[in-house]
């Protein structure tokens, strides 16, 4: 791009924004050149932080003209490096789209804006709905919604209710040609309230930005339990997980079921650890939750010695996979996520603790239900030094094997970063593959959405 | 080097009265049975005592002719496999105490010392005009687990896991040069002044139970002390009951700063332990055995009107200290409340609360 051409889509940009929204300043870009993980950096051309919708659709406009790329940013904290500018060109910031524009008490849902974090969100139902909350992933509170649930993420009540792209009840959408759409009943000019019966036009959850981005979004909410927290129990079998987490589910009493195991504290080395969220109302609730958990369903392994209950501590406590990151000096730490069937956990729990002890990184697994035992979402934590190029590598090499591994255990790797996109890429169904490259290609005529992600098809 | 636990079966078979298993409080026994069934422990031979134990530390103190029942009990279910917990407890257990980042940085003191052992981090509670001018020994989170006593492994029927490690971890406070060492922790006090003799392990300091220490900085600075007035009751450790002539000072203490403790039935040697370690025991029934424990002590303290309940056990308080909250009990710990009698502002429970 020649100067001239920068500065005059700089210039339209400040239009459309204004000046204090805009930036192509180095120190400004460097920012936004990287994520958390090991991902090569690469910084934008610009930086805007629209606003409205109206803004969104002549950002995208714009590009589509000069032919530049565009990149959507929520919290950027899916680490795969699926906000990364690979290509430069204009990385749009969401966060000021910060507006929660509606909650309903009685239909349990809320309307946000796409840069709603997963904080604001927890925080203002908690002061003004304390009946009700959201399915919460572990991320930094500064996650929004809408990236999360556009990865297909899951959150502490994946287990009864699924994904939280399953919880999505309407979307509002400026496709890459500029034009806004709805999805789901809101389509119909009625109350954001579900997102059937309509005919299903699923294309954009998974597509990393490429079809579109995501201005305002429905999610379901759900009762909050006025107790919440997690009983602890361990196993020193790996081969016994998957059938105390179909125990566990066939009670239907837990709210969000995690089986980890890690090197660091060294006194959990090799052990299988479960936290297990429960809600209640009343003592009388919880006490028979528990018994039913603790006592009906797990004592046969605590009474035959190989299962150990450590207690139930009120309060929940998200998932500590960012502790890894204390692990090595120089605080980094990335991992593959994968959707995996609940069986396989005792195979990747063994490989990936291989792949780390061969990479010299204290291994870190952990596998959360999703649904009653009908997935889990299995991560393998590689924590690496952010000053010493051979530590990254040594990351960067051991999530690779790791994407490899997840296809050779039938699994799929969750949001994928490139390496991961092109091997599912090749795996794909080719009608499949085909009718997603036509799908893309309708949709996104130019390519400027998020290029480097999902290419190739 | 082999370290044999020093049990008299003679006193058994001369016992008048085998208060350690017809006093204990979770196996219901006959005077002719608890008889006959320590002398099969002592001899080596299974018991139904060997698999009803909860861990309480209780025979320890019951036992008026100085044996150790409990040690005995500990090593017995060891010998034999009948271990009170499940094995991947156990194994949780054991690696707990391994010590991973490094060496302790020793200074010598020559002089007395407070060692804080595994709960360096709850420093702030020895802080202010009664702990000036004592060094402080483990004052490192991370390194704490060098003067970790190890008794906790009673629980597991891993004497040996003790016997292997606390000759070193003696070796690691003897390098500071104490004189003196006051034990921030009951268990410590109970393995350096009790287990260590009955095994044979030789401790070249002399241990100084904490509330004993408190109570005689507190008569120092009596001038200093306001009533406090409080309603209080006494959540004791099990590991208390290794040092029953200890016990005292808990009054004594409570009388000098003015605190009432309440009249209360589970106290003293009939007090009810907080049950952490039974919630998890592989005998059928354990977590509820150990919620009504709990709930028979803490109804126990609410009956007999406590606004607060005393602990001195960081354990006990990381499992009974939100319950008694959640029942209007305050809880705290014995050296915030003294440290309240001087008029200062007290550490609180920190990192763990
Ligand atoms: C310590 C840690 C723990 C985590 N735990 C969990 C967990 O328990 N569960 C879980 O699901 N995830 C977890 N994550 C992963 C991730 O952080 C979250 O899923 C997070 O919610 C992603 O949201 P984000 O706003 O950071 O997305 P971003 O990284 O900003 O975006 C994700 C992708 O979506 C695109 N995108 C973002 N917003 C839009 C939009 N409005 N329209 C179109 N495209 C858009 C981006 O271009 C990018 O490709 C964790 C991450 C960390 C670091
Ligand atoms: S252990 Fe003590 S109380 Fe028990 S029988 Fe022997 S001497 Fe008596
Ligand atoms: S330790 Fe406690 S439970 Fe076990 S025998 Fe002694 S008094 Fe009874």
């Amino acid at each position: 791009m020649g100067d001239d051409e920068m500065k005059t889509i700089y210039q339209a940009l400040v239009d459309i924004v204004d000046s204090e929204h805009v930036s192509n300043r180095p120190e400004e870009l460097y920012i936004y050149s990287f994520d958390l993980g090991t991902a090569e950096p690469h910084p934008p051309n610009y930086v805007v932080a629209p606003r409205t919708t109206q803004q969104i659709q002549e950002i995208v406009r714009l590009a589509n003209r000069e032919k530049v790329p565009v990149v959507p940013l929520g919290g950027g904290l899916s680490l795969a490096g699926l906000a990364i500018p690979l290509k430069g060109g204009i990385l749009i910031d969401l966060k000021r789209m910060d507006s929660i524009l509606e909650v309903n008490e009685k239909s349990r849902y809320a309307v946000l804006e796409c840069g709603v974090s997963q904080a604001q969100l927890t925080s203002y139902l908690s002061r003004h709905h304390p009946d009700l909350t959201h399915s919460e992933p572990g991320a930094p509170p500064t996650a929004t919604i809408a990236g999360n649930v556009l990865i297909h993420g899951q959150g502490d009540l994946a287990q009864p209710y699924g994904f939280n792209s399953d919880q999505v009840n309407g979307l509002e959408i400026v496709l890459p040609t500029g034009e806004v759409c709805r999805f789901g009943s809101c389509a119909l000019g009625v109350s954001w309230f579900t997102n059937h019966p309509l005919p299903d036009i699923g294309l954009f959850f998974g597509w990393c930005g490429t079809t579109g981005i995501v201005t305002k979004l429905s999610i379901r909410l759900y009762p909050a339990r006025k107790i919440r927290g997690f009983g602890q129990f361990v196993v020193d079998d790996e081969n016994l997980v998957p059938e105390i987490i179909g125990k566990i589910t066939r009670t239907q009493m837990a709210e969000d079921i995690i089986a980890y195991s890690r090197a660091i504290p060294p006194f959990g080395m090799g052990l299988q650890h479960f936290t297990v969220n429960i809600g209640a109302d009343s003592e009388k609730e919880l006490e028979f939750k528990q018994e039913l958990i603790w006592d009906d369903t797990l004592g046969e392994y605590i009474t035959s010695g190989v299962g150990g209950y450590l207690g139930f501590t009120r309060g929940l406590e998200r998932p500590q996979i960012s502790k890894t990151s204390d692990y090595k000096k120089g605080g980094g730490f990335e991992y593959v996520g994968s959707i995996m069937p609940i069986e396989k956990y005792p195979e990747c729990y063994r490989r990936g603790r291989e792949i780390s002890e061969r990479h010299h990184i204290p291994y870190t697994v952990t596998g959360r239900c999703v649904g009653v035992g009908h997935s889990m979402m299995f991560a393998w934590t590689y924590a690496f030094n952010r000053a010493d190029p051979r530590s990254i590598q040594h990351s960067r090499d051991a999530l690779h094997e790791t994407d490899d591994l997840v296809m050779e255990l039938g699994g799929v790797i969750w949001k994928p970063g490139t390496y991961g996109q092109r091997i599912v890429r090749d795996r794909l169904d080719p009608n499949t593959r085909a009718l997603m490259r036509r799908i893309k290609d309708a949709l996104d005529p130019a390519g400027i959405m998020n290029p480097g992600n999902w290419e190739g098809l | 080097m082999n370290y044999v636990l020093e049990f008299d079966e003679t006193r058994c078979l001369n016992c008048q009265s085998p208060d350690c298993l017809t006093q204990c409080r979770h196996i219901d026994i006959d005077r002719d049975t608890a008889q006959e069934e320590i002398l099969k422990i002592a001899r080596g031979e299974n018991s139904f005592v060997l698999k009803e134990c909860v861990t309480c530390y209780g025979c320890e103190e019951y036992c008026p002719m100085g044996n150790h029942p409990f040690y005995l009990i500990a090593e017995r279910q060891e010998a034999l496999g009948i271990s009170p917990v499940p094995r991947p407890l156990v194994t949780r257990a054991v690696n707990l105490g391994l010590p991973f980042r490094g060496e302790p940085e020793i200074k010598e003191i020559n002089g007395p010392v407070l060692n804080m052992a595994a709960f360096s981090e709850l420093n702030r509670l020895v802080q202010g005009k009664l702990f000036e001018g004592l060094s402080v020994i483990s004052t490192d989170g991370r390194k704490m687990f060098h003067y970790f006593c190890q008794l906790m492994y009673l629980h597991y029927a891993k004497s040996s896991v003790i016997k292997e490690r606390l000759p070193g971890i003696v070796a690691t406070i003897m390098k500071h040069k104490p004189t003196q060492v006051v034990c921030f922790h009951d268990e410590c006090y109970g393995a350096y002044s009790s287990y260590c003799p009955s095994v044979g392990i030789d401790v070249p300091f002399t241990p100084v139970h904490f509330y004993e220490f408190l109570h005689d900085r507190l008569d120092q600075l009596k001038e200093l002390i306001r009533p406090v007035g409080f309603k209080v009751a006494y959540q004791r450790p099990c590991s208390s009951r290794l040092s029953p002539d200890k016990h005292h000072y808990v009054k004594d203490i409570f009388r000098l700063i003015g605190a009432v403790e309440v009249e209360r039935e589970f106290a003293d040697e009939n007090a009810l332990c907080c049950a952490g370690t039974i919630q998890g025991q592989k005998r059928q029934g354990s977590r509820k055995r150990a919620a009504g424990i709990q709930k028979k002590n803490i109804d126990d303290m609410k009956k007999y009107g406590a606004e607060m309940c005393v602990f001195n056990c960081p354990a006990c308080y990381q499992t009974l200290g939100d319950m008694v909250a959640r029942e209007g009990i305050r809880p705290v710990h014995m050296s915030d409340l003294c440290r309240f009698a001087i008029g200062e502002v007290t550490g609180g429970w920190g990192t763990m609360r």
